[in-house]
């Protein structure tokens, strides 16, 4: 339905992107005692660093190659080497991904084919599982960088497995980079409550959810763990989240002909329907568990409770495809219309599905100019988009990543029935929040006269 | 690198007012203070994140950023320079170089574009154009289009060659400086001239730090003329030149710029610090005295001393009722440079313990107002790496942890309370007023109570005791439907000995003790 637009012009202002290397060093966080490596200046790492930092309030062990200016010329193997060698003995981590940058792809390295030498030649290195992803700044967004790090990932550690022994009772969860922590766990709760398995991959519910570890670590504090990686071929079926992941679960079908299922949402009663629907399927049951039909009936009664506030509500939405997607639909099904949409990378099918006549492959300069040229009335976006949201004076409910000027962002929960209900009532109180008093002059009439107000008089003693 | 890049690079490195430089050998001098970064164990920005410090708080310039989308994608709106003005400098303007525009040589021509259309859009007093690592790899040549869009359009476009692999965050500040000392610094002459007339360089009024001091240098009637660069306008940058006297803060980044004034324009400058009540007044009495020696009335200098006599009074009076609060308690300090000592003495006056201070970045005669302030060299360490700190703190080594944001997790997951002290806090600590803040802010953390029930053992890892009977299991299990076996008694909980692992954490006699440096310095400000 809506088409993709380019601006035409040179300068970006406010960048609601963020960069890919930086999805695929969160997916590499998911990984139990991994540390994510950027092959790059010190610089890409710092900022990248800061910004986790600034979103989950937690330790964010991400290092980088530190190229400079002779290793750039001359090639970055070494320092690659280095990199790893001295990464296992500061933090002795199980797996190491590492993501190319910018500056290392301008160069054309064949990062691949290195490491691919040096992990040959060092056996010393093998307790410690070493994955590439080609990720540069250059091209697409952080949900791309997630997916090819997760691609590289599966195609690296998970076998050819012509026959596989199922476990018919295992399914395979992939998140997307929109999915928090607590959205996962609350995708595990549902397919538990069916009598089912799941295996998550990569999960950082365990890994960045907040918690207060008994120990300092080095690396990350939960996620998948290594040896797991490989039991994806067991599953009896792979429910990708985002179609971000298509591309991870088909890796996972070729290598051992594990069906699958993408569901580009799971937020919205309809969306949240096929995914209940597939959960049935799997375990075999025509009736869900009692909590799961519960929370359906109370989604209902939001949905009830929520219209008057969501029909024909204009919303500007600026974020990554599969989450704008997901959040687009679910309010367009409640009556409201889009009449912003800006996003960050055109490599995704849900765009010209999107519920609008057009998204814009864009900025938050963008963002800004269209929600006041069409009269939104409600902002959606990272925590970035205060500034438009200062400017326009609406209210602006944080979704996507960063959110820096909230506390709990590994807490907002969007999917599933639970989430979605939680969803539309965020949306609705935050169109409550915008205090409004009517007054005659609103509608044309005129105040009333000043000589019947009472004014009281200074007391007399 | 070009050529001049390089030039400039071995300039900056080499700097003669730095002290620590001018102690060293010859050969090691002209080396200067780069150091070989360690890949896998390196922390701390680039050089284009040191320029951005020195350089974004100029408020009414566009800053635009010639890359790819991660330079300024990850990095924009994330300090908290505050701005009494424009708003302009917290926008993030990039020209988020493509795959396209890399390989089909496209930079330079979007560049151009970019800032013609930044020109147009926002109207700013100037445009700073930051080459980083992939335009400087693929020779953008960003000098020439800057002039040539500064002639076309009539605003000035400064730029401002820091691509990150050049270097660490330092040599990034100090670059910065050098591009204002080229391109900006004095093109503009002021309207009017005070013989009170200062500049301030490396403050970057972080959450409003220097409005905390502007209160005083208000009241003797003295003028901030120039600023690199807090609240900072453009012009102010432009004609700093004509200020009498400049204060240096946060000595060794800017020394460049500092001297370089002083040498082509006659300013003279001093170093000093605005952290802590003793550095303060300090750094009043030789503003006063450099302005007096530059042509002001000799009575500023009763002017200020009074001055002084009161703030002090007042502030050592609102200290007092804290003094209770935070009396005895042990403080770990992580910062650098000059912070290493400037806030000890006002801690220790108030009955604080000083237990550690880190001598990062610090300079022999940091080193000296170290061993003065607190009698000998023993609490002096240099890096620490994050495990050893965070044995340090769990063992419960200190009380509070006064640092950057970087070892903000390590304490805080400690169990250990922690008040920023570095670039990124939220609270301004500068002046007089900043002191009573900062001791504020250490009482409010180390009081909290949340810290006692943190290091309380979860239920279970007490075991219970007290002999609480349970029923016995009866009828039949939900799930398997096994009955119970029959006629079993009321189970009994054993009792347990508390177990000796639940020690109470000591604390050492001297927590430094036996630690060693961490080759990472992992709190790089």
């Amino acid at each position: 339905m809506a088409c993709l637009t380019h601006p035409r012009r040179a300068l970006s202002t406010n960048p609601l992107k963020a960069s890919a290397p930086l999805g695929a060093a969160l997916a590499y966080l998911g990984i139990e005692r991994a540390v994510p490596l950027f092959h790059g200046a010190q610089g890409c790492t710092a900022f990248g660093m800061v910004h986790l930092v600034r979103h989950f309030k937690e330790a964010i062990p991400l290092q980088t190659t530190a190229m400079n200016e002779i290793t750039t010329i001359l090639g970055g193997a070494d320092q690659l080497e280095q990199a790893i060698e001295n990464l296992r003995k500061r933090a002795n981590p199980k797996f190491i991904g590492i993501a190319s940058t910018a500056l290392t792809e301008t160069r054309g390295e064949d990062v691949a084919g290195e490491l691919r030498d040096i992990l040959a030649r060092r056996k010393d290195f093998a307790e410690t599982k070493v994955v590439y992803a080609a990720t540069p700044d250059f091209e697409g967004g952080m949900q791309d960088g997630w997916a090819k790090a997760i691609e590289a990932l599966v195609t690296a550690l998970v076998p050819e497995t012509p026959a596989p022994d199922p476990d018919l009772r295992q399914v395979t969860l992939l998140p997307g980079v929109h999915v928090t922590p607590a959205e996962i766990e609350e995708l595990v709760r549902m397919i538990r409550a069916f009598g089912l398995n799941p295996l998550v991959l990569p999960d950082i519910s365990t890994s960045l959810d907040g918690h207060l570890a008994e120990d300092w670590s080095g690396c990350s504090l939960g996620g998948t763990p290594v040896d797991r990686i490989a039991d994806v071929t067991r599953s009896a079926c792979t429910l990708a989240i985002g179609e971000q992941m298509r591309g991870t679960a088909q890796i996972i079908e070729d290598k051992a002909g594990v069906p699958y299922r993408v569901f580009p949402s799971v937020t919205g009663l309809k969306a949240v329907d096929a995914f209940v629907r597939v959960l049935m399927e799997l375990s075999g049951t025509q009736t869900p568990p009692p909590s799961i039909q519960r929370d359906r009936a109370r989604l209902q009664d939001a949905m009830l409770d929520a219209h008057f506030f969501t029909g024909a509500l204009k919303v500007a939405i600026g974020a990554e495809p599969d989450l704008m997607f997901g959040l687009s639909t679910t309010l367009t099904q409640m009556g409201a219309e889009i009449v912003t949409a800006v996003t960050t990378t055109q490599h995704s099918p849900v765009i010209e599905r999107m519920p609008c006549d057009e998204v814009i492959l864009g900025d938050l300069g963008d963002f800004e100019r269209g929600a006041k040229a069409a009269g939104a009335q409600i902002l959606l976006t990272n925590s970035y988009g205060r500034m438009a949201a200062d400017a326009l004076h609406l209210p602006l409910v944080r979704v996507g990543f960063p959110v820096f000027d909230r506390i709990g962002a590994q807490d907002a929960c969007r999917v599933g029935y639970r989430g979605t209900r939680a969803f539309l009532f965020e949306i609705a109180n935050a169109v409550q929040s915008v205090h409004h008093t009517p007054r005659p002059e609103d509608f044309g009439a005129t105040p009333l006269p000043e000589e019947f107000s009472y004014v009281p008089h200074p007391a007399s003693c | 690198m070009s050529e001049a890049l390089k030039n400039k690079v071995a300039e900056v490195l080499n700097e003669p007012g730095c002290a620590t430089n001018t102690a060293k050998a010859d050969g090691a001098r002209k080396k200067g203070c780069t150091k070989q970064l360690t890949p896998g164990a390196a922390a701390g920005g680039c050089a284009f994140d040191g320029a951005m410090i020195t350089l974004q708080p100029i408020t009414d310039v566009a800053h635009l950023v010639h890359a790819p989308l991660a330079c300024w994608g990850n990095g924009w709106d994330n300090r908290s320079a505050a701005s009494s003005g424009s708003e302009l400098y917290r926008k993030g303007f990039t020209t988020d170089l493509s795959e396209l525009d890399i390989v089909m040589g496209h930079g330079e021509k979007k560049l151009f574009r970019a800032i013609h259309e930044v020109i147009k859009e926002q109207s700013p007093a100037a445009v700073f154009v930051y080459a980083t690592c992939v335009t400087a790899l693929v020779g953008d040549d960003i000098e020439v289009v800057c002039k040539a869009a500064a002639e076309k359009w009539g605003t000035p476009v400064i730029p401002v060659n820091v691509p990150g692999f050049v270097g660490s965050k330092n040599l990034g500040n100090k670059l910065g400086g050098e591009a204002l000392l080229d391109h900006v610094i004095g093109t503009i002459e002021p309207e009017t001239t005070t013989p009170y007339d200062i500049n301030i360089i490396g403050d970057f009024n972080l959450s409003g730090e220097q409005w905390q001091v502007k209160p005083l240098l208000d009241k003797l009637g003295i003028r901030i003329l120039g600023s690199i660069s807090g609240d900072a306008r453009y012009r102010q940058v432009a004609q700093m030149h004509r200020a009498k006297a400049t204060m240096l803060v946060c000595s060794q980044a800017l020394v460049n710029v500092a001297r370089k004034i002083q040498e082509r324009w006659g300013v003279p400058y001093f170093e000093g610090s605005f952290y802590g009540i003793a550095d303060t007044s300090e750094a009043l009495r030789k503003i006063c005295g450099l302005l007096v020696e530059q042509g002001a009335d000799v009575e500023l200098l009763s002017r200020c001393e009074a001055l002084i006599a009161e703030e002090e009074a007042k502030v050592w009076a609102a200290l007092e009722p804290l003094r209770p609060r935070v009396a005895g308690k042990r403080v770990l300090l992580y910062t650098g440079g000059h912070k290493t000592w400037s806030v000890v003495a006002a801690l220790q006056e108030l009955g604080m313990e000083v237990v550690g201070t880190s001598m990062r970045k610090a300079t022999q005669n940091d080193r000296a107002r170290v061993v003065e302030i607190m009698g000998d060299a023993n609490h002096m360490y240099e890096n620490m790496a994050p495990r050893e700190m965070y044995d340090m703190l769990r063992d419960a080594g200190a009380d509070v942890l006064l640092s950057g944001g970087r070892s903000q997790f390590v304490a805080l997951k400690a169990r250990m309370p922690w008040v920023d002290v570095n670039q990124e806090k939220h609270e301004p600590y500068a002046g007089y007023m900043g002191m009573v803040d900062l001791v504020r802010a250490i009482d409010r953390s180390v009081n909290n109570p949340i810290w006692a029930d943190l290091r309380e053992p979860a239920p279970w890892d007490v075991p219970l005791t007290g002999g609480a009977v349970l029923p016995a299991p009866s009828g039949a299990c939900p799930v398997t439907h096994m009955s119970a076996p029959m006629g079993r008694a009321p189970t009994l909980v054993p009792q347990t000995p508390a177990s000796p692992a639940a020690k109470a954490p000591q604390a050492a006699a001297n927590p430094l003790e036996g630690l060693a440096n961490s080759a990472t310095d992992f709190e790089d400000c």
